[in-house]
């Protein structure tokens, strides 16, 4: 062990000296390093389930042969990502053996080894470099015109902090495990790519990420939409409408041979071993609940407090028959098929149709109002976030999907500054509940004050120009967060509601946070509909 | 201030290492009997609860201080407990102490207090000691730390109360006893001793002699309970020296074993002349011209001369002397950080033996960079910026040729630094040699008694030869 840890030592410092080396460019190395090392600190926190998952992948990619990957179940946690996820993890095997041969095993179930942890931890902080390598690419992409002269007033500053810093990504990742610092970091490098016009790299990092974690299938309506609309056409008319004329065939086609080449390299193998219904099966399972064991804060969350609430004063009303209400009920936090007693119950169909429902806007905006990058941008932080908000069983670490991406667009102008800071709040509090453990009490508290102070002053001081980004409702809102933890962590548990109704601070959590996202949605909407067109004024 | 919002981000910054630091193991974690430092302090809330009555500690839980049974208890709550104890007390003395210590800077730019600020809370040692290996250093640095603000802005009174609690809270404060004497009797007798000096003469004797009495008015009922409270602060039976400490009397018993040749007696009266004849000059010369700068770097100086050439000296002692050279970070940045990396190093061993290698090394590394990146530190290598503008005058009278002062201290850095990362990887990496089962810890206590000695030198140098500039280096400062 002491050998990993001296030579991650000598890496740091090799990067430390390359960092004050570059001179002029040391604020980003700085900033990178910074974070680093703070990722370092982290390393003997509380991990949740996700971290044998990991190993357990591990173990399946390195000990079976391909056939068996998608079949082995063993464990519970069987292999439900894409196939290039699954090589990711048979290549992080082969360094995993000089670590420790034991974890490989299939059948050593939860073992954590001070290695293993090591290990583990030790490759999400590596595989960050592409994260970090993005969000270099995303500040070039940054207008820094009207700055102040001073460094940290500069918006590819604040977009780096926020990017870097960012409080969610440090405790998915770093604390509850999981390795989308560097899935993120494909989203963002393509989201780049487009902004520099170089749209194949753009789309061919999309599909790659695709097959690395089909969770990004939600935004895949903007890539597709934008693509055709602003690649494929190659001009448009004056007022911005579309000139069918300047359709170009070949663009089309490359793109599709991208897409289909990046396929066929994942599912291939699978297709040739006829395994695909498995494959597809394992990725897209069903049978799980509408929400998840922690409730996500969308729009399911108020739909089930709202039958919640219905039902309890059904009942007191004597307009309830209590013999025919479902015994268990949501509200318990278990992960199963259940009934909603007053309003309808809502089938996996239903949530699809609500999520297109609310993607459509969006996207015929993109089509018909086509504003460049920004406006692709905009479509996808839209389509992630209806998805968020009408998905079946999603997970609350997906409010990530939105927030990153709506990094960009806060430092550009005030209107969007507002929005995103409503939404990053509300979504890095209601993340709170991954981690339960009392040590992990004050890093949660510590990170999450140091984020939001610093994503709220920073920005205010950058758009000082303009209006206050808050209205007071807005205002009261956020800073009810404050009572809110404080009643949920620290008084709640020594009532004696505890042990009668366990489930009210997760109740209230998504809630509350379920507020203020679809705030956040609906605001981001209604600027996206009332823009005015772009066609006379910018160039695509 | 106007950005206060960044200050608080450096505080959490500051907030958040602390206690992931603490996640890590403790001094003695799962070592019985003996334990360490954190089975210490617990075994110190044994003895107080039961013996005289503290009653707050009862709601929690009983079970960790119950008179006897509870040695060497050890569990999850309760490690949670005591580190909860350090960040609370760390938050409500040292860390307000720092803030406010930067904020009072002069002629410096809002960012570099800022960053000045985040340096010091960055400093790896203490945050190593206090929140790893386990201790409360951090409430008597905080207090002497409020001690030299009140005494800098000419709050004495106060200054020798918050520096009195200091002392009764920990008696190692002793060390910066003689700079704020020093300071505070300049201070009377610039002020003329037949007035006004006097007066404030008076009254600060008033406020030790009070506080010192209410500190320790429950042990003056018995002659003998004061002598043996006595005998355990100043344990002179111990010897010399005890494990390996990066002073003199240590390094110098690889060549010569003092202890076993000096009887008992005679290794006190050479320790403690050899301590104040160190110390003397810059005490005199802060006597006879107080100014909170000389005040600064003589808490320096003393603080090392004690810990090079005094007795029983613990290599945790060093955080006293850190505390003084993060105060003058802001001046001499390339030296104090220099120091800095040193003093973190020199408890290599006892860091290695609590299992703290990845925070030290995490910690230092963001320390440096921290450093690096606010103040720039290798612009900052002229004759000017180490303040060795008037030394170099003074011996060019003598050598003509004597400009190379700036680069020999790059060189001497360099040689430095690489030593220490080559040692630190030789401990860490390799078995020592049967015959020398020491040897590793030896040699880091070596090379960084060498250094120390360097800095001592140079502080030294500084102070003496402020004189001559002195008013115009006042105006700069």
């Amino acid at each position: 062990m002491r050998i990993q840890l001296v030579e991650s030592a000598r890496g740091a410092a090799v990067m430390a000296a390359l960092g004050i080396a570059t001179g002029g460019g040391y604020w980003f190395s700085a900033l990178a390093l910074g974070v680093t090392l703070l990722k370092c600190l982290l390393i003997p926190t509380y991990h949740s389930t996700d971290f044998e998952v990991h190993r357990n992948w591990l173990a399946i990619t390195h000990s079976l042969p391909i056939s068996q990957w998608y079949y082995e179940a063993t464990s519970e946690w069987t292999l439900d990502y894409p196939p290039f996820f699954a090589w990711f993890e048979y290549a992080l095997s082969h360094v995993a053996k000089y670590f420790d041969q034991e974890m490989l095993n299939v059948h050593n179930l939860n073992y954590s080894s001070s290695r293993t942890l090591l290990f583990q931890r030790f490759s999400v902080i590596f595989t960050d470099a592409l994260f970090v390598y993005a969000v270099h690419e995303c500040c070039k992409c940054v207008d820094g015109k009207k700055a102040g002269k001073e460094l940290t007033e500069k918006p590819k500053f604040i977009l780096s902090v926020l990017l870097l810093w960012n409080f969610g990504l440090l405790i998915v990742d770093h604390i509850h495990f999981q390795y989308n610092g560097f899935l993120f970091g494909l989203m963002l490098l393509s989201i780049a790519r487009l902004f520099q016009k170089r749209h194949m790299e753009g789309a061919f990092l999309f599909a790659v990420l695709l097959h690395f974690k089909h969770i990004y299938l939600y935004v895949a309506p903007a890539y597709g939409v934008y693509l055709l609309r602003s690649y494929c056409f190659t001009a448009n008319k004056p007022d911005g409408s579309i000139r069918w004329n300047s359709f170009s065939f070949v663009r089309l086609t490359s793109l599709g041979l991208i897409v289909f080449l990046v396929s066929a390299l994942s599912l291939g193998p699978f297709l040739a071993l006829n395994q695909l219904p498995q494959v597809l099966s394992r990725l897209f399972p069903f049978k799980r609940g509408l929400c998840h064991a922690y409730w996500a804060p969308n729009f399911w969350a108020l739909y089930n407090a709202l039958d919640k609430v219905l039902s309890v004063i059904g009942l007191e009303l004597k307009l309830l028959d209590p013999n025919k209400i479902p015994k268990a009920s949501m509200t318990s936090g278990l992960v199963q098929q259940f009934q909603h007693t007053v309003l309808p119950s809502v089938t996996p169909l239903a949530t699809l149709i609500c999520t297109l429902m609310a993607i459509l806007p969006s996207v015929f905006c993109l089509w018909f109002k086509p504003q460049g990058p920004r406006g692709f941008l905009r479509c996808l932080i839209l389509c992630a976030l209806s998805s968020f908000l009408f998905g079946w069983h999603v997970h609350e670490k997906a409010i990530l999907l939105a927030v990153l991406p709506m990094s960009l667009l806060s430092v550009g102008k005030a209107g969007d500054a507002s929005i995103f800071l409503i939404l990053t709040t509300t979504g890095h509090y209601s993340l709170f509940p991954l981690l339960f453990t009392a040590p992990e009490l004050p890093i949660k508290i510590l990170l999450m004050l140091l984020f939001t102070i610093y994503s709220i002053s920073s920005l205010k001081t950058l758009f000082r120009k303009e209006k206050p980004l808050f209205n007071w409702m807005e205002t009261f809102y956020l800073l009810g967060l404050g009572p809110l933890e404080v009643f949920c962590e620290f008084v709640f548990p020594f009532t004696s509601w505890k042990l009668k109704y366990p489930f009210i601070p997760l109740l209230l959590t998504s809630v509350y946070c379920a507020v203020g996202i679809t705030y956040a949605w609906f605001k981001l909407y209604v600027s996206v509909l009332t823009d005015p067109p772009v066609g006379k004024t910018k160039k695509q | 201030m106007e950005k206060w919002h960044l200050m608080a981000t450096v505080v959490l910054i500051g907030l958040t290492v602390r206690w992931t630091v603490s996640l890590n193991s403790y001094s003695g974690a799962g070592k019985p009997p003996m334990f360490g430092d954190y089975e210490a302090q617990r075994h110190w809330q044994e003895i107080t609860f039961n013996l005289p009555v503290e009653q707050w500690a009862k709601f929690i839980n009983p079970d960790w201080i119950a008179l006897h049974s509870s040695r060497g208890y050890e569990s999850q709550a309760h490690k949670l407990f005591m580190r909860t104890t350090v960040l609370i007390a760390d938050l409500l003395i040292y860390i307000p102490a720092v803030v406010l210590y930067c904020c009072c800077l002069k002629e410096i730019s809002t960012k570099k207090k800022i960053a000045n600020a985040l340096c010091i809370l960055l400093y790896p040692g203490l945050i190593l000691i206090d929140y790893g290996h386990f201790q409360y250093n951090s409430v008597s640095l905080g207090f002497a730390l409020w001690g030299v603000l009140g005494v800098s802005c000419d709050w004495d009174l106060l200054g020798s109360l918050a520096f009195c609690l200091a002392i009764n809270y920990k008696q190692m404060e002793l060390y910066h006893s003689l700079p704020f004497f020093c300071f505070l009797l300049g201070k009377c007798f610039k002020k003329g001793l037949k007035g006004k000096g006097f007066v404030l003469l008076i009254k600060l004797a008033c406020t030790v002699v009070a506080s010192f009495i209410l500190c320790w008015l429950p042990f003056f009922t018995e002659r003998e309970q004061l002598l043996q409270v006595l005998r355990r602060l100043f344990p002179v039976d111990r010897g010399l020296f005890e494990d390996k400490v990066a002073n003199i009397w240590c390094s110098f018993s690889i060549f010569l074993k003092i202890k076993d040749i000096l009887p008992r007696h005679i290794q006190i009266i050479i320790s403690f002349c050899f301590t104040f004849l160190s110390l003397l000059p810059a005490c005199i010369k802060l006597t006879l011209q107080p100014s909170p700068k000389g005040f600064r770097f003589t808490l320096v100086s003393c603080a090392l001369s004690f810990f090079l050439f005094s007795f029983q000296v613990h290599e945790k002692s060093i955080l006293l002397v850190s505390l003084p050279v993060c105060l003058v970070l802001s001046e001499i940045p390339f030296m104090s950080t220099w120091f800095l990396l040193v003093s973190t190093f020199s408890m290599l061993p006892l860091l290695l033996k609590d299992e703290l290698l990845m925070p030290s090394v995490v910690t230092t590394v963001a320390f440096f960079i921290a450093c690096a990146v606010s103040f720039s530190i290798f612009e900052k290598t002229s004759e000017e910026e180490l303040q060795l503008k008037s030394f170099s005058i003074s011996v060019r009278k003598y050598l003509p040729c004597f400009t190379f002062l700036p680069r020999i201290i790059q060189y001497l850095f360099l040689i430095s630094v690489i030593s220490m990362v080559l040692l630190t990887l030789i401990t860490v990496t390799l078995e020592p040699p049967q015959k020398l089962p020491d040897l590793f810890s030896v040699l880091v206590c070596f090379v960084s008694c060498l250094n120390f000695l360097f800095f001592l030198v140079y502080f030294n140098i500084i102070i003496m030869w402020d004189s001559k500039n002195g008013r115009n280096q006042k105006k700069i400062n």
